[in-house]
């Protein structure tokens, strides 16, 4: 039973990340852009977000506090940065996945070049703890509170409350229906008045928000508050695509995939305290080659029925037909 | 009077023909690509430090003059990574792959010279074909993935980039005849898998280029005077068009990811069994859980050269230039990072310069066309004055 708590309380901060990038991904796709650029995104959000405490953390703030204010500059680090992509794919119509893979491998060479030049190391480390012990009253609860609220970060409920809005903001309201229009049919979006190119602008900064708090988040609840230039967020952007893919780009399905993949990332990095496993004698390096590899296989079983948004890295042109 | 007139209307053509050929283009949206990544670079380097600013730009730019064996031998695996991405690229196929292929290749090929005993003339040149095989095995699955189950090779490749790193990692840990672990990195390859060098002195530069050269130019001819190459050529352009034209379009994926990765194989062989004066640069590997960059910096090379074999020679030769500048440019201060920001930055440029280049040409069509009337005008009055 120890291990089960110890397994969710340590997926749940995993899964954070992966959910709300998957999610900006989502946006992202849905309005007809395909953001491979998220790993970068996540990277600007990150570094800037642990620049920020680094920053502060000696102001004797509350750690929770720096930590909703870090969110707040990671999300706009990955509103600036994403608008990179969405003025090669809006406005230049550029190729989206070699804009997009290009801003991937800006931002781990810039900030090793200013950490290496300014810090003297790969990336920024911040000492400052966002660990919660127990949230009050919640955490009382018998069982669950142990399961979801002791032990964790605060990035766990911010990040369930963004999945409420997203997911409200996607079906509930006429800009998600929008959206959705201009990554299935743009000229027929067109054709009734809905700004294409505004609304891809949208979804892009949509994911450049939810990219760039995804990455900071990642650097709280995964790295401990660091940020590292040579091992960047360590994939998560492209898990976070597959998440997205393997959630059919629809936001309950992606919460259950996020989940997937943070639980087989756990895991994979707990195989010592887990007897049974590690009795098993397996060379450990298989465990983390393991989100990879079911990647492929979900990926292999769900790419057929795809329903990916139909006209998704497609730049749009007025005058084509 | 009428030889004049059709010599000037040859002129025209000409020059017209050379100004509309897609080579020139693609040159000019190259050209204007690095132009634009070095200014950015230069204004990192400002940013970053001031004062040294234009002293390391001159290094960025001209330091690789200094050591131009040195930018040979660099330039070897990259321009195999950049065919491996032009070549899939020109079926309309995004190999981010390459460094998973790459590192796969350095295997097969670390494999062979460690564990097979063989002749010393044909023991690298059994290496390189290793791998060759390598990176073909880890090239062909996106392939399949892409082909059969609709996978987008994209993320297929990136996850194969992962799984190869550490499976390649793990595999020579796992190795006590390859692996050291106290150096946490493997033994010295035996000197008898060493590619020849060139004998230049003070370089590391050896057969590796002229190998790399020749596959660029059996690519070029492969894509233009073959029928695989034309199919290739048609299915980037239009899948569906092609298919209805009878080509097999899932074959020919399969077989182009399956190539792409073997060349890519080869560059990681290339780089691997490389001779070097510097320690641990080759002949060795440090498993280090690090994703290969030269796959990542044959896209570059590739997205530089417009996936055209030749021009992906030159690129590659380029971007090796500007990175030997990069670390001459560490006398002053600077990190060579920098030119990783500057590659990333004539990456993006490079994917709409298209655009920024027809208007460009479009600047120049319209000048010429004026002088065009101009000349015009002048023989419509000397054709007036004749008469």
């Amino acid at each position: 039973m120890e291990i089960v708590y110890y397994l969710i309380q340590n997926t749940l901060p995993v899964a954070i990340p992966l959910l709300l990038v998957a999610l900006g991904g989502m946006f992202s796709e849905t309005s007809g852009v395909v953001n491979i650029a998220l790993e970068g995104i996540m990277l600007f959000g990150a570094y800037f977000g642990a620049l920020f405490v680094y920053f502060v953390q000696d102001l004797g703030l509350e750690p929770q506090t720096i930590l909703l204010l870090g969110m707040l500059i990671a999300a706009a680090a990955g509103i600036i940065y994403s608008l990179l992509l969405s003025f090669a794919a809006v406005n230049m119509k550029a190729n989206q996945v070699i804009s997009g893979t290009a801003l991937n491998m800006l931002i781990p060479a810039v900030i090793l070049l200013f950490s290496k030049m300014y810090f003297n190391s790969d990336g920024v480390t911040t000492n400052v703890n966002f660990y919660i012990q127990k949230i009050p009253v919640l955490g009382d609860i018998p069982i669950l509170g142990r399961m979801f609220f002791q032990k964790t970060y605060l990035t766990v409920i911010i990040g369930m409350f963004f999945l409420i809005i997203a997911t409200i903001v996607f079906y509930k309201t006429k800009f998600g229906l929008r959206l959705r229009a201009c990554g299935e049919h743009p000229h027929a979006a067109d054709s009734v008045g809905i700004n294409v190119y505004r609304m891809r602008y949208a979804g892009v900064t949509i994911s450049g928000i939810l990219g760039g708090i995804g990455g900071f988040f990642y650097s709280v609840g995964v790295m401990d508050g660091n940020v590292n230039g040579h091992t960047g967020v360590a994939g998560f952007g492209f898990l976070a695509l597959a998440v997205m893919i393997f959630g059919q780009w629809r936001p309950g399905k992606i919460f259950l995939a996020s989940l997937f993949f943070a639980f087989l990332r756990t895991l994979a990095y707990s195989i010592s305290l887990i007897p049974f496993l590690y009795n098993l004698g397996i060379n450990q390096t298989f465990y983390k080659m393991l989100p990879y590899v079911a990647t492929m296989v979900v990926l292999a079983f769900t790419s057929k029925k795809s329903r990916a948004p139909k006209a998704e890295g497609v730049p749009y042109d007025k005058s084509s037909r | 009077m009428q030889e004049k007139n059709s010599s000037l209307n040859k002129n025209k053509y000409n020059l017209k023909n050379i100004i509309d050929s897609s080579a020139f283009s693609s040159f000019l949206s190259a050209l204007m690509a690095i132009v634009l990544g070095l200014i950015f670079g230069f204004l990192v380097m400002l940013v970053a430090a001031p004062a040294n600013a234009l002293e390391g730009f001159k290094y960025v730019v001209f330091g690789g003059f200094r050591r131009i064996g040195d930018v040979f031998y660099f330039a070897t695996p990259i321009l195999m990574t950049g065919l491996s991405v032009g070549f899939a690229f020109k079926m309309g196929l995004f190999n981010i792959g390459a460094s998973g292929q790459y590192t796969m290749g350095m295997f097969f090929a670390l494999y062979v010279g460690f564990m097979w005993d063989m002749p010393g003339s044909i023991h690298w040149i059994v290496a390189c074909l290793a791998g060759f095989v390598g990176g073909m095995i880890w090239g062909v699955i996106p392939g399949l993935f892409k082909a059969l189950l609709n996978v987008n090779e994209v993320i297929t490749s990136i996850m194969f980039n992962y799984i190869g790193m550490y499976l390649v990692d793990m595999l020579i840990q796992g190795n006590s005849i390859m692996y050291v672990p106290e150096k946490t990195r493997t033994r010295y390859l035996p000197a008898d898998v060493q590619i020849p060098s060139l004998g230049i002195p003070n370089s590391n530069v050896n057969v590796g280029i002229i190998l790399a050269i020749i596959v660029g130019i059996i690519l070029y001819i492969v894509l233009q005077k073959t029928t695989f190459g034309y199919e290739l050529k048609a299915t980037g352009y239009n899948r569906f068009a092609s298919e209805y034209a009878g080509m097999k379009g899932k074959r020919n994926i399969i077989i182009t990811m399956a190539i792409a990765g073997g060349l890519s194989g080869l560059g990681g062989a290339f780089a691997i069994l490389a001779p070097s004066s510097i320690a641990g640069s080759s002949m060795t590997y440090e498993p280090i859980n690090i994703i290969a960059a030269n796959g990542f910096n044959g896209m570059a090379v590739a997205l530089l050269g417009n996936s055209h074999p030749i021009g992906t020679i030159f690129s590659a030769i380029f971007i090796s230039h500007i990175q030997r500048g990069g670390t001459l440019a560490s006398l002053v201060g600077y990190k060579p990072e920098i030119i990783d920001v500057v590659i990333a930055v004539i990456i993006y440029f490079s994917a709409f310069s298209m655009i920024m280049n027809s208007a460009l040409l479009g600047f120049i069509k319209k000048r010429f066309s004026k002088e065009q009337k101009d000349i015009d005008d002048y023989k419509d009055n000397e054709i007036k004055e004749a008469e």
